[in-house]
């Protein structure tokens, strides 16, 4: 019961504030959207306190029957297992946050009701992502979640780079969407349901099966690369990742929640909760690990070019998702769910504080033309400090704890693929802390670029900061509370049967026996990358144009993202452009367009031509008749 | 044998005048054959027994079609010369249908043959010592009268036609416009003159009614006033 | 009945018939003529009715002819009218000259 209404008071609070926001007023619509999160947060809290600590039982919360035909049944069913109590606890957390800070930064817009609906929606739809019983209510939140990430991107719809940046994260997420729908058909074709419990029931007896196309495929791997690839569009890894720094036109609580805190995450969520399916898919797990790896390196080393607070922040992102996704693929899907937990945390602290900072400087959000902040707006420089340290994996922050976890369990993965993601993630880390540190330095030390702009700069208001100081303390606290549970010797008594180990996959237990550098790693570099940024921009300011200089071509293909954009542009877009064109303009147009418009002329050529039959002149009816008279009997005449 | 001379006179004339009908250049002289040919048709008519029709033939074709015809052809002021110019225009299409209707009609003429029980089909055999209209007559009013009332209702909607068509008002003659009376007032017409006793006309002058159309317009301004006036002011012209 | 055999009637009337549509493709000029040539028409349809009434003792074929005669008059008395009318408005009777029967 408190589960669902942890999961529909979003909905309640949504509808009113949507429907009723003009007639009962912004303030109005606040206060119900935050009330409804207040509840669904407390109510999403008490669930997972009971299940993890209480002694509560897992089970399904069925609602109602959705669609019944033939062999195909999907019901309206709330899973509650520690995976879905998990995350529903830390959406409505981080949701009820977002929603009370944003009262704050989006005080001065002028469709706040909108705003609000918007929010509580994607707030609906991701606990249905996470409590969905099966696939096709996950992919109900899915696309929801989706929805709202379009709606909020484009939030500010006049101005056109958030137009395009809406449709933009639409349509690569549609790339991604495809891939999942296929495997959500191919997972009914293999099981014979979409319904969790039967698969997962039934994957001993399916492992062999497989799936022609090209040539014989064991069908577990084709499944967890299809869903994978649907993780990819959501999570934003390397290829599909395009649409997740041109988000960041949205407002920027939208990006704090939807594209740092939860959305992306749910690709995360998806393989860990396909767990019992992936596990007896090795070559997907390795693609995992490989495309997680390579998106954290790549990410990150855009994210130490980048100038745009927000848009560094939004590779951070990415970064991190690889993360996850390097955990997932060696088989510790609790690690990588541990991460998205204390990710969650500190990049919606950090995304929350940029906000803060946007917010002071007027909504400028280069940071080259910030420095010194940090005297001007001393609570969010610390929060950030907090934020970034807890990114940077430095103890005793969460970051530390899980990232630590992230690359032991790569290392003792022993596999190829896992000293790849090893090595990679190592060198983020290294990266990671450096960008995050002159992002600190650029913003918040040194001198201000812009005196103006410093000296209009003012701390936010109360209902900013105390949503910063909460997450603060979430960034702190939620590694060194929850490591040992989730990770430690107990993790099977925590987890339960919601995230399933294959009797080969010891890897949980491997990670506590790896070297002893391999735990040190992630914190030295983290701390030689902080060390390194102070040292080149606290230190010696010139030496970062210098060395973009020297450097031209490594600086602009990283400052260009790899050329990502430019490629997909000449490679897909351009094509499809022509393409479309072609069809307009020949096939639409033309032929389409043809049809109806030759139909109308020949009707109407034929018309007039039929209408000089009719010439009037009773002469030619009389001769016609007569005529017609004559032939009619020889007609009667010769084949009578 | 004298019947069947006769028969063959008089079917050669009314196919030559037939043919003169269609091919004279001059309608009056086409007229003239078509009455020609009317009585030669009538002629063979007699021929064949059918006296009563071929009475009807002569009276109501030669006497009133066929006059009809010759009246409205003359009334017409038609060039006549111009009307013989491009007279073979059609001819070869003309042609071309005729003769191959008449080998049509031939093939037919050649291949028929009465039905056998043609005779048991009649619906009214003619009596052996009855006259041709008589027996003609008890039909007419007896089995085909409806026929015989629509045709005299074809006759009627024909007379009330042509009279519809043809009648066109010039606006020569003088009706009665019965609304204009009625609505006519004393002061529309009336002039009263203070007559000095003894005053003649050389004095007076002479008073003539206002012309018509001044009349009409002011009807409507007196409509109210002189209500109760219209009648004593009716009738009189 | 007949004094001459039926054959001879209707070959008669076949030739008639044969003129008058002749006729009717013959005259270009005068809408009168062609008025006349329907004449002859209806008069070789008669004379088919009378013939065949005659060969066959049936009286039917006479009655028949006579309301073909009726409609006949009063066909020539509208067609008639027609003509005068149209004279008056058009000043001509020329076939081709009557070609106001567009829609």
């Amino acid at each position: 019961m408190l589960y669902s209404i942890a999961v529909f008071a979003p909905l309640l609070g949504s509808a009113i504030a949507g429907l009723f926001g003009r007639a009962i007023g912004d303030r109005a619509a606040q206060a119900v959207t935050i009330f409804c999160m207040i509840l669904a947060s407390v109510c999403g809290v008490a669930s997972f306190v009971s299940l993890a600590y209480g002694g509560g039982h897992a089970g399904s919360v069925h609602i109602a029957t959705w669609i019944d035909s033939g062999d195909f049944h999907v019901a309206w069913a709330l899973r509650y297992d520690t995976l879905s109590a998990v995350m529903v606890a830390m959406v409505t957390c981080v949701a009820t946050l977002i929603h009370i800070y944003s009262v704050g930064y989006m005080s001065h817009d002028n469709s706040i009701a909108r705003f609000f609906s918007y929010l509580s929606l994607f707030s609906f739809a991701m606990l249905m992502l996470v409590t969905a019983d099966n696939l096709l209510q996950l992919f109900f939140g899915w696309e929801g979640v989706g929805l709202a990430s379009y709606l909020l991107i484009g939030f500010w719809y006049h101005k056109p780079s958030a137009c395009a940046a809406a449709i933009k994260a639409f349509l690569v997420n549609r790339v991604g969407d495809l891939g999942f729908a296929l495997g959500i058909a191919l997972v009914f074709v293999t099981f014979g349901s979409i319904e969790f419990s039967t698969i997962f029931a039934s994957v001993a007896k399916h492992q062999a099966d497989t799936y022609v196309l090209f040539g014989k495929w064991p069908a577990f791997e084709v499944i967890g690369i299809l869903l994978f690839i649907g993780a990819m569009g959501k999570s934003a890894q390397l290829g599909l990742h395009v649409w997740l720094p041109d988000a960041m036109e949205g407002p920027t609580p939208v990006s704090a929640l939807i594209h740092a805190a939860t959305m992306v995450t749910a690709g995360v969520f998806l393989v860990a909760r396909f767990s019992p399916v992936l596990e007896f898919a090795p070559g997907a797990l390795g693609f995992i690990t490989f495309m997680g790896a390579s998106t954290a390196l790549f990410a990150a080393t855009v994210g130490c070019v980048q100038n745009d607070i927000k848009r560094i922040i939004a590779y951070s992102t990415c970064s991190q998702l690889g993360y996850m996704f390097v955990a997932a693929g060696v088989g510790a899907y609790q690690a990588s769910v541990f991460h998205l937990l204390t990710h969650a945390f500190f990049k919606a602290l950090l995304f929350l504080s940029a906000g803060s900072v946007i917010h002071a400087m007027s909504d400028e959000q280069d940071i080259r033309k910030m420095g010194g902040l940090a005297r001007k707006i001393p609570l969010t420089a610390a929060v950030m400090w907090i934020g970034s340290l807890a990114l940077a994996g430095v103890p005793p922050f969460a970051g530390f704890y899980s990232k630590d976890a992230i690359l032991e369990v790569a290392y003792a993965a022993h596999s190829a693929v896992g000293t790849y993601g090893f090595w990679c993630c190592l060198i983020a880390a290294f990266l990671t802390a450096f960008y995050s540190w002159r992002l600190l330095i650029m913003t918040f030390h040194g001198k201000p670029a812009d005196q103006h702009a410093y000296d209009h700069a003012h701390e936010s208001p109360a209902v900013m900061t105390v949503p910063l100081i909460l997450l603060a303390v979430g960034a702190v606290l939620t590694g060194w509370a929850f490591h040992e549970q989730l990770l430690g010797e107990h993790w099977q008594h925590f987890w339960g049967a919601s995230i399933f180990n294959g009797p080969a996959n010891h890897v949980l237990h491997a990670m506590h026996e790896v070297p002893r550098w391999v735990g040190l790693a992630p914190t030295v570099a983290g701390i030689a990358g902080i060390a390194v940024a102070y040292a080149l921009y606290l230190g010696m300011p010139d030496v970062p144009a210098l060395l973009a200089r020297r450097f031209r071509p490594i600086y602009l293909f990283l400052l260009n993202k790899w050329y990502f954009d430019e490629l997909y542009d000449a490679v897909i877009v351009r094509p499809m452009i022509a393409l479309s064109r072609g069809l307009w303009q020949v096939g639409d147009a033309t032929i389409i367009d043809g049809i109806p418009n030759g139909l109308a002329s020949l009707t109407t050529g034929g018309s007039v031509r039929a209408s000089r039959l009719q010439t009037g002149s009773i002469a030619v009816y009389a001769f016609t008749m007569l005529i017609g008279l004559v032939v009619l009997v020889s007609v009667f005449l010769l084949f009578r | 044998m004298i019947a069947a001379l006769a028969f063959y006179a008089f079917a050669g004339v009314l196919l030559v005048s037939a043919g003169m009908v269609v091919s004279s250049r001059n309608p009056v002289h086409s007229v003239l054959f078509l009455i020609l040919a009317f009585f030669n048709a009538s002629a063979l008519f007699v021929l064949a027994g059918a006296e009563f029709l071929a009475m009807t033939l002569v009276i109501v074709y030669v006497g009133a079609v066929a006059v009809l015809f010759l009246f409205v052809v003359m009334m017409l002021d038609i060039n006549f010369a111009q009307l013989r110019e491009g007279f073979q225009r059609y001819l070869p299409v003309g042609l071309a249908v005729g003769v191959v209707l008449l080998a049509e009609l031939a093939m037919v003429l050649g291949g028929w043959k009465m039905a056998p029980d043609a005779m048991n089909l009649r619906f009214a055999p003619i009596a052996a010592n009855t006259s041709n209209t008589v027996q003609l007559g008890k039909l007419i009013y007896t089995d085909y009268v409806l026929i015989f009332q629509a045709s005299g209702m074809i006759l009627l909607v024909a007379m009330i036609g042509a009279i519809v068509l043809t009648l066109r008002d010039r606006g020569l003659t003088r009706k009665q416009n019965i609304s204009a009376q009625t609505n006519r007032t004393p002061a529309d017409t009336l002039v009263l003159v203070d007559a000095r006793s003894g005053a003649g006309i050389g004095e007076l002058g002479i008073y003539r009614p206002k012309a018509p159309e001044p009349v009409a317009a002011a009807h409507d301004e007196h409509h109210d006033a002189h209500h109760g006036d219209h009648s004593s002011a009716g009738g009189h012209h | 009945m007949l004094a001459v055999g039926l054959g001879h009637y209707l070959t008669v009337s076949a030739l008639l018939l044969v003129m008058g549509i002749f006729g009717i493709f013959l005259n270009r000029k005068n809408v009168i003529v062609i008025l006349m040539s329907v004449e002859l028409i209806l008069l070789a349809v008669n004379l088919n009715l009378v013939a065949f009434s005659a060969a066959l003792g049936d009286l039917a074929g006479q009655i028949l002819a006579m309301f073909v005669l009726t409609v006949a008059a009063a066909e020539a008395a509208i067609g008639l009218a027609i003509v005068v009318i149209y004279f008056r408005n058009r000043g001509s009777i020329e076939v081709e000259d009557v070609n106001m029967m567009k829609g």
